[in-house]
């Protein structure tokens, strides 16, 4: 991944030598830049304006939300909505289950991820590359898939309406596995002579993958964190099935509870109990950038 | 000159003894490291797996706690099934709409993104931003602006035009739902597009509007054959995703109106956990997980063999 964002926009000394002199300093044409930047900014609407007119409509009162004309700013500001977010559910008791589910689940994954990687990819043991298909079967299962039967496990178990399938099963199931792939991607690309040293060293297997191995995985495991954490805080369909009280709720499932009597949702106390969900990944995200994309992508090169 | 043979001999041996020592506590370490994960494949996965192929072929319905076997009558009860039918349509709809309508626009953020300009990479935030937001977040937003009378329909009031109910209209709905994942996702596949147009080597697009090759004519015969690796990737990718889209029907339309949003795992979920058809929704399971897996066996297939052009 790393290595094909390399910048090669720069022409090499051959070709700038071969193109004409006046070609070489081709001055830009603002007209089209203009015209680049515009269409850029317009394009940008639906990306951005959602966010902004989420957190502006949850300070408008239930009167303003859906006006016409819109008002992109609330005529009347009011933080109303924010103090029913807590009132009409344990809101903080949903956030806490969110927040460390999800830190569980990635702190977890990562120290399974990353002992199962670096075994696949470092240790010769008798039957590694036969485990390693099986491991791989779970990036062909869409969770989907497999949730009837694991329902009916969770349900045997008596574990319905508890944390544990939403913590256990991620770190050792299928989701892990994608997770596995790349630290064992990761570990494939380990210098020989750095173990050989710690062997030296008198490290045991153990202790080189403890001592070494690991710190130098960095990269690899802060993908793996981000993508983890993220898979964790985003998850819907199996809260659904495997929650039923609002103090066990997850907050994808929790947004989607604030409705009245009929079904129909209170747009503005749901849109603050939305924004209060977003803005914190958001302002994370804003800061640990480049972090997110090379995390997030690589969700988008298993296998 | 026997004495010190004979010492050199031993220390081999015990070198050796020692090597193998550590090659088994080797194997044990190994066998240790992968066995959380193993277990995990075994108890969450593979078991599972073989578990909703077994249940297809029974009758079971939980409330009536019934389970007999029926063998492929499932099976034939799939086929017979003009909702089931609907629901594949339905999502091969919202597969071939998503991956046209997402793939054309990363690849257009990408190229405009490519250039050198000021300002791209903040709008490469913005593009990526709804990639971060919760999905069921996203989707309570765009359900909002989608409503009748909700901020879309009222900004399009301003400028005389009276729009549609987006999500309750036969016509609409499949789009709004649509258009609204296109947005979440497609700044992921264009920082993949991204990447590979940066791979493109700009002496060949130099070398060819030297000899007088427009830009348009030099993006269609070298940049586009050039990262088509990655476009059929991330096509194939988005098909995967889209298939097991969930949380977006379930906010905004609820399958409807009618059955025209009801895709695959919506129907799914509806059969096991609104009519406790847990025998019949195994069925459909199995059918998803042949999609699934037949698509990702083939992206595999492509990447293994396009390998070369990952530099």
């Amino acid at each position: 991944m790393k290595s094909e964002v390399v910048d090669t926009r720069e022409p090499s000394a051959a070709a700038v030598a071969a193109a004409p002199p006046t070609k070489r300093t081709r001055p830009r044409r603002p007209v089209k830049r203009i015209a680049l930047m515009v269409a850029l900014i317009v394009l940008a609407v639906p990306f951005v304006f959602p966010t902004w007119w989420m957190v502006t409509s949850s300070f408008k009162p239930m009167s303003e939300i859906l006006r016409i004309p819109p008002t992109l700013w609330p005529a009347a500001p009011t933080t109303e909505a924010y103090g029913q977010v807590f009132d009409l559910q344990p809101f903080a008791q949903q956030y806490w289950n969110s927040l460390y589910i999800a830190a569980v689940v990635t702190i977890g994954t990562i120290l399974v991820s990353s002992m199962a990687g670096y075994a696949f990819a470092r240790i010769a043991f008798p039957g590694a590359n036969v485990l390693f298909v099986v491991v791989l079967v779970g990036l062909l299962v869409p969770a989907e898939v497999t949730i009837v039967p694991l329902f009916r496990l969770v349900n045997a178990v008596g574990m319905i309406d508890t944390h544990w399938p939403l913590v256990v099963i991620p770190i050792i199931g299928a989701p892990s596995v994608l997770a596995t792939f790349i630290m064992r991607q990761f570990f494939l690309t380990l210098p020989g002579e750095l173990e050989d040293a710690g062997r030296v060293d008198g490290l045991s297997r153990a202790g080189i993958f403890r001592r070494i191995a690991f710190p130098l995985a960095r990269p690899a495991i802060a993908a793996v964190a981000i993508f983890t954490f993220m898979h964790s805080w985003n998850l819907f369909l199996e809260p659904l099935v495997f929650l039923s009280s609002k103090e066990s709720f997850t907050l994808p499932l929790a947004l989607t509870q604030y409705v009245d009597a009929y079904g129909g949702p209170i747009w503005n106390v749901q849109l603050a109990a939305t924004t209060l969900t977003v803005l914190p990944v958001l302002a994370v995200f804003i800061f640990a950038q480049r972090q997110f994309v090379e995390g997030l992508a690589h969700t988008g090169l298993k296998g | 000159m026997s004495a010190t043979l004979d010492r050199s001999t031993r220390r081999r041996a015990t070198s050796a003894r020692r090597r193998s020592t550590a090659r088994r506590a080797d194997v044990l370490t190994g066998y240790a490291f992968v066995t959380p994960q193993l277990v995990g494949s075994a108890v969450f996965v593979i078991g599972p797996l073989i578990a909703v192929g077994w249940y297809s072929l029974h009758d079971w319905n939980v409330l009536a706690n019934s389970f007999t076997f029926t063998g492929a009558a499932n099976y034939q009860r799939l086929i017979d099934d003009p909702s089931f039918v609907d629901s594949l349509k339905a999502s091969g709809i919202f597969s071939a709409g998503l991956v046209v309508l997402n793939v054309g626009l990363a690849l257009l953020l990408a190229v405009m993104l490519n250039q050198r300009m000021r300002g791209t990479t903040t709008f490469r935030t913005f593009f990526f931003s709804p990639v971060v937001v919760s999905l069921v977040a996203w989707t309570i937003v765009w359900g909002f602006l989608l409503q009748a009378d909700g901020g879309i329909n009222g900004f399009l009031s301003q400028i005389g035009v009276d729009g549609p109910n987006w999500l309750r209209r036969e016509d609409t709905a499949m789009l709004s739902v649509i258009v609204v994942q296109v947005f979440k996702n497609v700044g992921l596949n264009m920082v993949l597009f991204l990447a590979a147009l940066q791979g493109v080597p700009g002496e060949i697009r130099e070398a060819a509007r030297v000899d007088g090759a427009s830009a348009w004519r030099s993006f269609r015969s070298i940049t586009i054959p050039l990262i088509s690796p990655t476009i059929l990737l991330v096509s194939i990718l988005t098909i995967v995703g889209s298939l097991q889209v969930f949380a977006q029907i379930a906010v905004l339309t609820q399958g409807g109106p009618g059955t025209s949003t009801t895709v695959l795992v919506y129907y799914l979920y509806q059969q096991a956990f609104q009519f406790n058809e847990f025998g019949y929704a195994s069925t459909v399971s199995v059918v998803l997980f042949l999609i699934v897996a037949v698509l990702t066996l083939v992206q595999w297939q492509t990447r293994k063999r396009w390998v070369f052009h990952e530099v």
